[in-house]
This record gives C-alpha cells, structure tokens and sequence, in this order.
C-alpha cells in the first residue's frame, strides 16, 4: 500500500471530499467562465463566414460540443456507476447521480439546437437521421436512470440500482447506435449528406474546442456542486 | 453466505432446477390462463387500431405491417413484465429462490424462458393472423415469424433486468417502459428490417444473424445482470 493509494481513499470518504469539491467546484466555474467567452468571441467574431451555410453555422459551437458532452458524461457516469458497484464506495454512486442531469441537459442543448440549425439548412426541425435519433434515445437512457433513482427511497438501493441500470445501458449504447445508422440507410437512403465541409478553418476548430473545454469545467463545477448538495443532504 | 457456497459445488443438477421452475411458471400460468390471454388480446387489439388510425389504404398498411406488429408485440411483452418476478415476491417464494442453492442467474433464466413460453411464442404463433389483416404478402409470414421467434425472447431477457430492478417500487409499470423500451430499440429495428428487407425482394439473412447474435449474447449475459438486480432488490 503506497502513499499514492492511501490519497486516494482519503477522498473516497464524503467528509473529506466535501472541501475538495468546493476548491475544485470554484476554480472549473471560474474557468468555464473564461472558456466559455473566449469561445463564443472567437465563434461569432474571429471565425469566418462559412461559404455554403453563410452565419447560420455559428451554432455549431454550442451543438458540437453539447453533442459530446452528452455522450462523454453517460460514459464517465457508467465508470462511476460500476466502480460504485465493485468497490461499495458512497462517494461513487453520488458522482454518477450527480452527473446524469448534466448530461440529460447537454443531451437536450444538442436536441435542440441540432433542431434549429436543422429548420434554415436542410429545412426541416426534425429529420430521422442516425446521430439525431441515437442522441434521442441516450436522453431516454438518462430520463430512465434518473427516473429509477428517483424512485427508490433507500439510498443504498437506489445507489446500486441506478449503477447497474448505468453499466446496462453504456454496453447498449453502441449496439443502439450501430442498429440505429443501419435502420437509417435502410428506410431513407442518403438524403441529407451530413459531412461538412471537409477543411474547417483553424479559427472554428480553435472556437469549438475552447467551447468544449468550457462545458468541460462546467459540467465538473455542476456535477461537484451537486455532490456537495447530495453530501450535505445525507449528513443532515 | 452458505447458500452462495454451496452453489459453486457440482452437487447440483442445474438441468434439473431449469426444468422444476420452467414446469412450476407454466404451471401456474396455466391456472392463471387469463392473465396470459390479456396480453396477447392486448397486441391483437393494438395491431388492430392501425388501420383505423391512419385509414385502410392496402398500400399504406402492407407498408407500415412490419413495423406495428412489432411495436404492438414490444408493447405486449413489457406489458406482461410486471409478472415475471412480482407474484413470487409478494407470496415469498423469491426470497427462497434467493437463498437456495441453484445459481441465482440459472434461475431467471429459466424463469425468462417460462415468461417467453408464455407470453412471446403466441405471438409469433398470432403474428401471421395479423399480418393478413395488413394484406401482407404470404411468402413474409414465414419470415416475420422467424424475426418474432428469433427476437422475441431476446425482448424477455432484457425486459427480466428492468423487472428485476423495478420489483416492489410504486408505480414500477410506468418506470418499467421507461427503462426497457429504449433498450428494445435494436431488436425492433431489426425485426421489421428483416421483414422489410424481405418484402422489397432483398435477403434478410443480415438482420436474421444478427438478431440471432444478439439472441446469444443476451441469454449469457443477462440473467446474471438480472440476478444482482433482484439481490439488489430484495436485500
């Protein structure tokens, strides 16, 4: 047993994380904060007109980034979630329910404005496309695992239940998906071609991935702030 | 903790416990014939309201065949969940298959298997009736009945971790769809694709695989998932 490890259990105990969250909470908000207005100043000011889609791209730097935050946020929940369930941790469980609104949120933000970017471009709010339905089914999956949870009242039920629920649902996640692209090109053929242009301009990638790391520290400030909510409440 | 011993040691028959409890779930929903009946008047009446949702047009049904038989036997078969493991937790019958020595994951999926027996294979036996309601061409019967026989249980398996999780919760039916029906999206996907397929002149064997697959897959995996959700459950 080194040093190291002992570290690490020490913050497995919800009384000595509830402190470390707070740091950690203060400094991502800060930084999502500054993320998030050097992104939007590079997406609307900095980056250029795009030639076939004119100024209505710039939504882009809000959809992509939610679109991977939605899907990167189920996986770290399910990490959460099973090593809650092998190791009996309180503290993990507490992440995984502390997540899975923010990434039912950043699931919805991608929904939403895929939707608006959709109606001027392509002309329609909704289209049958792979990516759009498999991201409408991982927002069913968080609905799901939120509504489980909710509906436990015993917190060590409703702590494991969701993690099992959570680890079903990410070894489906893919065969969704996969299902999902393979109905697409079966009922509809390649209608909407959804490859963008194929070289973006080194300002737009700069914007997207200042945005993402901005959503990044947002959903670590939220998801810690929540934890401490879930700490205090259980302490009471 | 002797229990879960004992159930590592090769003294038991496992053939023998799959075959008790299958016998023991037939049996008792034999004598509960009409519980089994409503679920499948359910997907009959379901499949029935189509047409007079969306008007009789025998191009527009023969279209859309394969896709409502299937959502009406998904319906059906989630709906019939709720029974799986909730009677033998009311009259305590679980906790004794939970104690016992058989393996927990053999035991459910005998009991899945019983639940498939009973409220799966009628509708794939029923599913022809409905398909020539829709004026479904005859050569698709077979093959709509083979994606419903190949998928279908594969609907009992997955669904047996959502009842298993949702046992004894208030208003578990509501939360049960919740939890099942974005899973089932594969095998819907490629049971009316196959039939699809089949009906535009192409070969379904692609579809028919791979729900096989995924039939196989399911089986060896998700009894044990659907065993630590009843321990869960229960304890």
């Amino acid at each position: 047993m080194t040093a190291q490890s002992i570290k690490w259990f020490w913050f497995a105990s919800p009384h000595t994380f509830f402190p470390l969250a707070g740091k950690i909470a203060r400094v991502c908000a800060v930084l999502a904060a500054v993320f998030g207005v050097a992104g939007l100043y590079v997406g609307f000011f900095v980056a250029p007109t795009d030639a076939q889609q004119g100024e209505v791209y710039r939504i882009i730097f809000i959809h992509v980034p939610a679109a991977w935050m939605s899907m990167f946020i189920y996986v770290v929940m399910a990490c959460w979630a099973a090593i809650g369930f092998a190791m009996h941790t309180r503290l993990s469980a507490m992440m995984a329910r502390a997540l899975a609104p923010t990434g039912a949120l950043f699931t919805f933000i991608a929904l939403w404005t895929g939707s608006l970017w959709g109606k001027p471009t392509w002309g329609t709010w909704w289209v049958w496309d792979a990516r759009l339905t498999s991201e409408l089914i991982l927002l069913f999956l968080y609905f799901g695992f939120m509504a489980l949870v909710a509906a436990i009242d015993d917190p060590r039920r409703a702590d494991r239940a969701g993690a099992l629920l959570a680890i079903v649902g990410v070894v489906n996640i893919p065969i969704i998906y996969y299902s999902v692209q393979w109905w697409n090109t079966l009922h509809q053929g390649a209608s909407i071609s959804f490859t963008k242009a194929p070289s973006m301009a080194a300002t737009m990638v700069v914007g997207m991935l200042l945005m993402a790391l901005s959503f990044w520290m947002y959903s670590i400030a939220v998801a810690l702030t929540r934890v401490r909510c879930e700490i205090a409440e259980s302490e009471r | 903790m002797r229990a879960r011993e004992s159930s590592i040691s090769p003294s038991i028959d496992l053939l023998a416990v799959v075959r008790t409890l299958l016998w023991r779930d037939l049996l008792l929903a034999m004598r509960r014939r009409s519980d089994v009946a409503t679920a499948l008047l359910f997907f009959v009446i379901v499949a029935s309201l189509f047409p007079l949702g969306v008007g009789a047009e025998p191009n527009l049904l023969r279209a859309i065949a394969p896709g409502v038989i299937w959502v009406a036997a998904l319906l059906s078969s989630m709906l019939s969940l709720g029974r799986l493991f909730a009677l033998d937790h009311a009259d305590g019958t679980l906790e004794q298959l939970l104690l016992g020595a058989a393996p927990l994951g053999v035991v459910v999926a005998a009991k899945t298997a019983a639940h498939w027996l009973v409220s799966g294979l009628p509708l794939v036996v029923i599913a022809p009736v409905i398909a020539l309601q829709y004026d479904v061409a005859a050569p698709l019967y077979g093959v709509l009945a083979l994606s419903l026989l190949l998928g279908t249980p594969v609907l009992s398996i997955i669904g047996a971790i959502g009842a298993a999780l949702t046992l004894g919760l208030r208003g578990a039916g509501v939360l049960l769809s919740l939890l099942v029906l974005p899973l089932y999206v594969p095998v819907l996907i490629l049971g009316a694709g196959a039939v699809d397929m089949a009906a535009a002149g192409l070969s379904p064997a692609g579809q028919l695989l791979i729900l096989a697959a995924i039939l196989i897959v399911a089986a060896v995996f998700a009894p044990w998932a659907s065993a630590a959700a009843l321990r869960i459950s229960t304890e």
